[in-house]
């Protein structure tokens, strides 16, 4: 703890995947890697999955419907900022309001359930996700249904253009200023958790986590506690939505906020390691990675060697993902439930008196 | 109340219906939908009177059933079996996708639960999210199978039809208002027996006895001589074996299948499982076939397009308000 030299401090896994990111545009192209594109979809995810992450990480409390937040603040984003709305907030007002409607949202779903233990409440998330999904679907006259609101206002930032120093507007065609806009978010969100972390809330989240008589006597009053964690993880789920349908410029189907992207944001927390903020970072590299840049590249390798014919079931990358989710849950749940990159005191791992006792 | 008119003119009506009959019509509907959701929910219940699993993989789990079926009824031509030949296809359906889904769910135990018992329950509930993902990719690239049956093998994730086996003629005469159909006879004659069969197998026999030792007691249970691993893996058998049946007489009533189906079904069936009162057997039964009626109430008097959300929501406001459900016993508070 105490005497760390500075250059074991710096040797960092969040420092380096910082340098990382920002090293990536540079050989991108050099390189022809193609990687900036998948990279914003990767850092999307990672917003979302840290906000699971205060759920379902530090505050133990498994959460299956992360992607009726990500769709409630997509729709947040699109309905206050859309010019055929009234309200027409630019970008940046658009993303706050969507992060308060977020926590707003969290709040709401959380102030009923809270008290509900653990598989329950997984099962009420679930429950709560499909109905955003079918409201959003059948409340045509305000969410447009499944044609989705379009078009949404992108952001303008102060930056050297063409015309000199002026305002930058982003256009859906322009990869890098999205991919640098995002990973400013995927920083500021990082910050935010891991000081929440370590702040009193953070502490007494972990508290509740491990045990929650314990907690309870030493004064921490559960609910409340768990409140907060929902709505702050129910904001950040937002932002990531409204972000994602600001680099789309439209909200797309209701559908694309389904129980696979609750899954998805689950595999990414489970992968890197519940509670673990670095991990989180890992996880959505790895499992959008796999996801989105691994399963395509192998299909097209496996067409073009004429393994498989584009028509066949098993050609389509997308009719893998199942599987690999799957296979994610079930294998690091056997094999190694602490994740990739283990928080310090981890959840899975931790003996409780109240579980069921080893069989013999 | 505009879609429920299109309902009405959709199921074959010869005489004019009253709201009366339109009312008996959906209740009917809503009994043999609800007896196939209810067969289901039994599986969950079981599994969550045991070891307080929420088996999410036991709706997919039905669907490989019924793709199994599918794959029989075309394999062995099954659509030609005429006069007792076509009973004998039902039977045969019936027994193999039990067998095969008891087997499968027994599997699922040994491989992906029965490793995480004595870790925290959300590991379990984790592992078994996953074992539901991995079953529907199975069913996705099974549809992908090159027979007739499944759309010739490049219509992987479109619903299937399902052949009708059992026929759509109705018992009271073509010209009554009301249609009761074979099919929901069917419904109702294989689900009677095995409902009660169940409940003397666990009323009245060893295992059943040592389920609900184990279900109270693990320790307990296992200090008295019992097998602890082979109750809970012999739970899963029947639990599958029942969802196995099941699926055939879902697929038989409404005649098309798909690979999604199991998440929706299995949703009807785990609210049904919840609203009766997780782990009580009448329960399940109950909860069954109020989630059918309700199911067939909405779709009448609602819309269509809310139906799930109706499910949904009674859910949640059983979770919230009434835990232990219409016939739950008194709520075991185990965290």
């Amino acid at each position: 703890m105490s005497a760390t030299p500075m250059w074991k401090k710096l040797l960092r896994v969040d420092v380096a995947l910082l340098i990382l990111a920002c090293l990536l545009p540079l050989v991108d192209q050099r390189w022809r890697l193609d990687m900036v594109d998948p990279m914003r979809g990767v850092m999307v995810f990672a917003i979302l999955a840290l906000g699971l992450n205060i759920v379902t990480g530090f505050t133990g409390l498994l959460h299956l419907g992360m992607a009726a937040f990500m769709a409630i603040g997509a729709y947040a984003f699109a309905i206050s900022s859309c010019d055929i709305y009234p309200f027409q907030l630019n970008f940046w007002w658009a993303i706050l309001f969507t992060a308060i409607v977020g926590a707003f949202a969290g709040v709401l779903l959380g102030a009923p359930t809270l008290g509900l233990r653990g598989d329950y409440l997984a099962i009420v998330t679930l429950g709560f996700g499909e109905i955003t999904q079918d409201v959003l679907k059948n409340l045509d006259v305000i969410t447009k249904g499944t044609q989705g609101i379009n078009p949404l206002p992108s952001p303008h930032v102060p930056w050297w253009t063409a015309t000199g120093f002026g305002m930058l507007e982003f256009t859906s065609e322009q990869e890098l200023p999205w991919y640098w806009l995002f990973l400013a978010f995927v920083v500021v969100a990082v910050v935010v958790c891991r000081n929440l972390e370590r702040s009193r809330t953070g502490r007494s989240w972990l508290a509740v986590r491990e045990d929650e008589l314990a907690a309870r006597c030493m004064g921490i009053a559960p609910v409340p506690v768990k409140m907060i964690a929902f709505a702050t993880g129910a904001a950040l789920a937002a932002v990531s939505g409204g972000l994602w349908v600001s680099m789309y410029s439209s909200t797309g189907e209701p559908g694309n906020y389904d129980f696979q992207v609750s899954i998805l944001a689950l595999c990414i927390v489970i992968v890197g390691g519940m509670g673990s903020i670095n991990g989180v970072l890992i996880g959505s590299i790895a499992m959008l990675g796999i996801a989105n840049i691994a399963l395509p590249k192998i299909a097209s390798v496996m067409q073009s060697a004429g393994w498989v014919n584009s028509g066949s079931v098993f050609g389509s990358p997308n009719n893998w993902k199942y599987l690999v989710f799957g296979l994610v849950l079930v294998v690091m749940m056997r094999v190694r439930p602490d994740g990739l990159l283990p928080a310090k005191l981890s959840i899975v791992n931790a003996k409780k008196k109240n579980n069921m006792e080893p069989t013999p | 109340m505009i879609m429920s008119q299109a309902v009405v003119s959709e199921s074959v009506a010869p005489v004019a219906m009253g709201w009366g009959d339109v009312l008996s019509q959906q209740l009917i509907t809503g009994v043999s939908n609800g007896m196939i959701i209810a067969m289901i929910a039994i599986g969950y219940t079981m599994v969550y009177g045991i070891i307080e699993l929420i088996n999410f993989a036991h709706g997919d789990l039905c669907t490989l059933g019924s793709f199994l079926a599918l794959t029989m009824v075309g394999a062995l031509g099954m659509e030609a079996w005429a006069g007792m030949g076509g009973t004998a296809a039902v039977v045969t359906l019936l027994i193999s996708s039990a067998v095969f889904c008891g087997a499968l769910n027994w599997t699922i135990d040994r491989v992906a639960y029965r490793p995480l018992r004595g870790k925290p329950k959300l590991a379990l509930l984790v592992s078994a999210i996953g074992c539901s993902f991995i079953l529907v990719n199975i069913a996705l690239f099974w549809g992908g199978l090159p027979m007739e049956v499944f759309g010739g093998g490049n219509q992987a994730a479109a619903p299937k039809d399902f052949p009708s086996l059992i026929s759509n003629e109705n018992l009271l005469g073509a010209q009554s208002a009301i249609t009761v159909t074979w099919r929901d006879l069917f419904v109702v004659i294989v689900t009677v027996p095995l409902m009660i069969g169940l409940t003397w197998l666990v009323k009245s026999t060893r295992l059943g006895k040592a389920m609900r030792a184990v279900a109270q007691n693990p320790i307990a249970a296992a200090l008295m001589g019992i097998d602890v691993n082979r109750v809970i893996g012999s739970t899963f058998l029947i639990g599958g074996a029942l969802g196995g049946f099941a699926s055939v007489i879902y697929a038989l009533y409404n005649n098309t299948i798909s690979f999604q189906m199991g998440y929706r079904t299995g949703m009807d069936a785990f609210t049904a499982a919840v609203l009766g009162g997780i782990g009580s057997l009448p329960g399940a039964v109950v909860g069954g076939i109020v989630i059918g009626l309700v199911r067939a109430l909405s779709d009448g008097y609602i819309e269509a397009r809310w139906t799930n959300s109706v499910v949904f929501g009674i859910l949640i406001l059983t979770l919230v308000f009434r835990p232990s459900g219409i016939l739950g016993a008194k709520l075991r508070e185990k965290v």
